[in-house]
């Protein structure tokens, strides 16, 4: 077992006021080793993105942290503070949904890529382009040497997002942190995202966490996989195990909304009711209200995540054995 | 063996459209190069392709924002030339962005009375009777009548958005990637709601979507585009199981899936070139993997395939199947 990149350990977000402070994150804990991958998959609000960016030291101002320690290599990381992004430099990197909020558009594409290797890599300016036309063409970009001229608004979706992850990659990091980085984009550009993806995973022993709404894109690319639902974890376990069976009714949901070409004709089923609003969460399972299970004991008291130790899951939920297969 | 019988005429009849638009750099560019498709009452078709294939130019042709260069488009045989008010009516867009086809200032109410009053479709009382059961068949609250575009969250909006195109009581939703903009569970409920709007209200849809998966969940009949034409149709159990252009077979493979068991085939390189770069022979050739010497010079006919009216495909060797990667 190989010690892990990236270890999150009870990390808890905020937001609100002095007077009434509402958790989006709940104190959830994960790691991930070199080379291997992680998916954190949940509706929108469910705090996925915000477990990201509170590991990235990239939370809006609104969120607070309230507790939780990120370790990358063994070594602790400021959470916040005046050091927490340049002791993320170089180790850490994030990709994001839209690669245009993320670029500058007065620059071209090869001088954003060579103003990281430069200023990571301490290289001199004429090494750093250097280096950048390799990663652009590490990242599938054909012509190279001539697209890194263009400015982003001259590139396609995918282009765009190739570029965002030779930026990333740029900094030589252990850890890709991708926030929903296909969402936008067409189903054939999407696959070869997620193919480079993987393949830079292996080849640069990356730790890769990828978020997404999507259970079949999380899928293609994840070994394990966490559910979130209202600031916590789920369930967690092996992506293929989870999906053939999963034990939480939340899991069970989700799977039953996508969409899947090897399904023609079967109209996807959509979860009842919404996600609570922060600071207004039921008592009990926050999952309740909208689960065909629930009953009494599910309203009242904490369910926690537990362990079935003996196939690396885990499931937050009173009545997993209830839950069928798909 | 008998097929059910079928109108002589299909509701909607698009028959060899084309659209060009002038280039930032002089000329025109095609970007919609002889589609036709045919569309009958209370039927889904989905409508196939990657960006820039010309697929949101044959909707917005479709509800009369564009004028097409040549070709017809008719509603139950009259030809949508000359657009009358009620004809209008009867084709409604529904776009991707809720958040940019509502006004931000108007509530609920003020919008769907406006347009029952403009279309005089309800008058006194009914106004408001007619206002709240369009919440309820869009699955919304009555109280969400008062409220303004910015108190929903998207999936709502969508809802709204539907609500306001069939108000007007229309014979065909044409909606333009509904749900790529939402949460898998979100979209599921609009699926679901597309679906039984057009089994209760007898609505014809045409759904528009870079994602096959999506257009698999709802349409009996799918037609797949590349670079401005059609290169394959059909009911969709045939296109999916069989598909017979190495194109639909690429944007099957591509779909994300849940099923592990099924291996995906080779990826399709690259990005669909723009509309003004359209390549000799067989648009598809340079991403092809069937490629062969006639297909770089010779644009293949879209035809019948296997002696089947109702399939088509554009492809020199459409009489092959393309099992790609897919074998179980």
């Amino acid at each position: 077992m190989t010690a892990p990149a990236l270890e999150v350990h009870d990390l808890a977000l905020s937001i609100g006021d002095r007077h009434r402070r509402s958790r989006v994150v709940d104190g959830v804990s994960f790691a991930v080793a070199g080379g291997h991958s992680l998916g954190i998959v949940g509706e929108s609000g469910c705090g996925k993105s915000l477990t990201l960016r509170g590991v990235m030291a990239l939370a809006p101002a609104a969120v607070r942290i309230d507790s939780g320690t990120v370790t990358l290599g063994g070594e602790e990381l400021p959470l916040r503070g005046r050091h927490a992004r340049a002791a993320r430099r170089g180790r850490i990197a994030m990709i994001f949904q839209d690669p245009l909020s993320a670029l500058d558009p007065v620059h071209s594409a090869g001088a954003q890529v060579a103003e990281v290797a430069r200023r990571v890599g301490g290289r001199s300016p004429r090494a750093a382009w250097e280096r950048a036309i390799e990663l652009l063409e590490l990242v599938g970009i054909r012509e190279a040497s001539r697209r890194a001229r263009d400015f982003p608004h001259q590139l396609s979706g995918g282009m765009r997002q190739r570029v965002m992850i030779a930026m990333a990659l740029a900094s030589e990091p252990a850890v890709l942190l991708c926030d929903e980085p296909t969402t936008a984009l067409d189903v054939t550009v999407q696959a070869q995202v997620l193919d480079l993806l993987d393949s830079l995973r292996a080849e640069l022993r990356l730790a890769l966490v990828f978020v997404s709404h999507d259970l079949a894109v999380v899928r293609g690319i994840c070994e394990q996989v966490i559910v979130m639902y209202a600031g916590r974890f789920v369930e967690t376990g092996p992506t293929a195990a989870l999906l053939e069976h999963p034990r939480h009714p939340y899991t069970l949901g989700l799977r039953q909304a996508v969409v899947d070409v090897d399904d023609a004709g079967r109209t996807p089923r959509s979860i009842p009711g919404e996600l609570p609003e922060p600071g207004r969460l039921p008592s009990g399972c926050p999952f309740h209200p909208r689960c065909v299970y629930a009953d009494d004991a599910c309203t009242h008291g904490t369910v926690e995540l537990e362990s079935h130790a003996e196939d690396g899951r885990t499931v937050a939920c009173l009545h997993s054995d209830l839950v069928p297969a798909p | 063996m008998s097929a059910p019988a079928e109108p002589l005429t299909p509701m909607l009849l698009v028959r060899d459209i084309s659209v060009s638009f002038s280039s930032a750099r002089g000329g025109r560019i095609l970007a919609v190069d002889g589609v036709s498709l045919s569309l009958r009452a209370g039927e889904a078709v989905g409508l196939v392709g990657e960006s820039g294939c010309g697929k949101t130019t044959v909707a917005r042709t479709i509800a009369g924002l564009i004028t097409p260069d040549s070709g017809e488009i008719e509603l139950d045989g009259e030809p949508l030339t000359r657009r009358s008010r009620a004809m209008r009516r009867a084709i409604q867009l529904v776009f991707q962005d809720p958040y940019a086809s509502l006004n931000p200032r108007r509530t609920v109410r003020s919008v769907l009375r406006e347009l029952l009053r403009l279309h005089a479709l309800a008058e006194g009382a009914d106004v408001e009777r007619r206002c709240a059961e369009l919440m309820s068949l869009v699955g919304l609250p009555a109280t969400a009548l008062d409220r303004r575009p910015a108190a929903f969250s998207g999936g709502q909006r969508q809802r709204v958005a539907i609500a306001r195109a069939i108000a007007v009581e229309p014979r065909l939703i044409v909606a333009d990637e509904p749900v790529s903009a939402l949460d898998v569970s979100v979209a599921a409920t609009i699926l679901s709601l597309f679906e039984r709007l057009r089994s209760e209200l007898d609505l014809g849809l045409l759904l528009i979507s870079h994602n096959l998966a999506v257009v698999a969940a709802i349409c009996d009949r799918v037609a797949v585009m590349y670079l401005g034409r059609v290169v394959e149709s059909g009911p969709r159990a045939a296109v999916f199981e069989d598909p017979r252009h190495p194109y639909t077979r690429a944007l099957l493979d591509a779909a994300p899936r849940l099923r592990p068991e099924i291996a995906e085939g080779p990826r399709l390189r690259d990005e669909a070139p723009p509309a003004g770069a359209r390549p000799s022979g067989c648009a598809f050739h340079d991403r092809c993997p069937r490629v062969e010497e006639i297909c770089r010079h010779e644009s293949p006919e879209l035809r019948a395939v296997d002696g089947q009216p109702q399939r088509t495909a554009a492809c020199h060797f459409s009489h092959e199947r393309h099992t790609g990667g897919r074998a179980r």
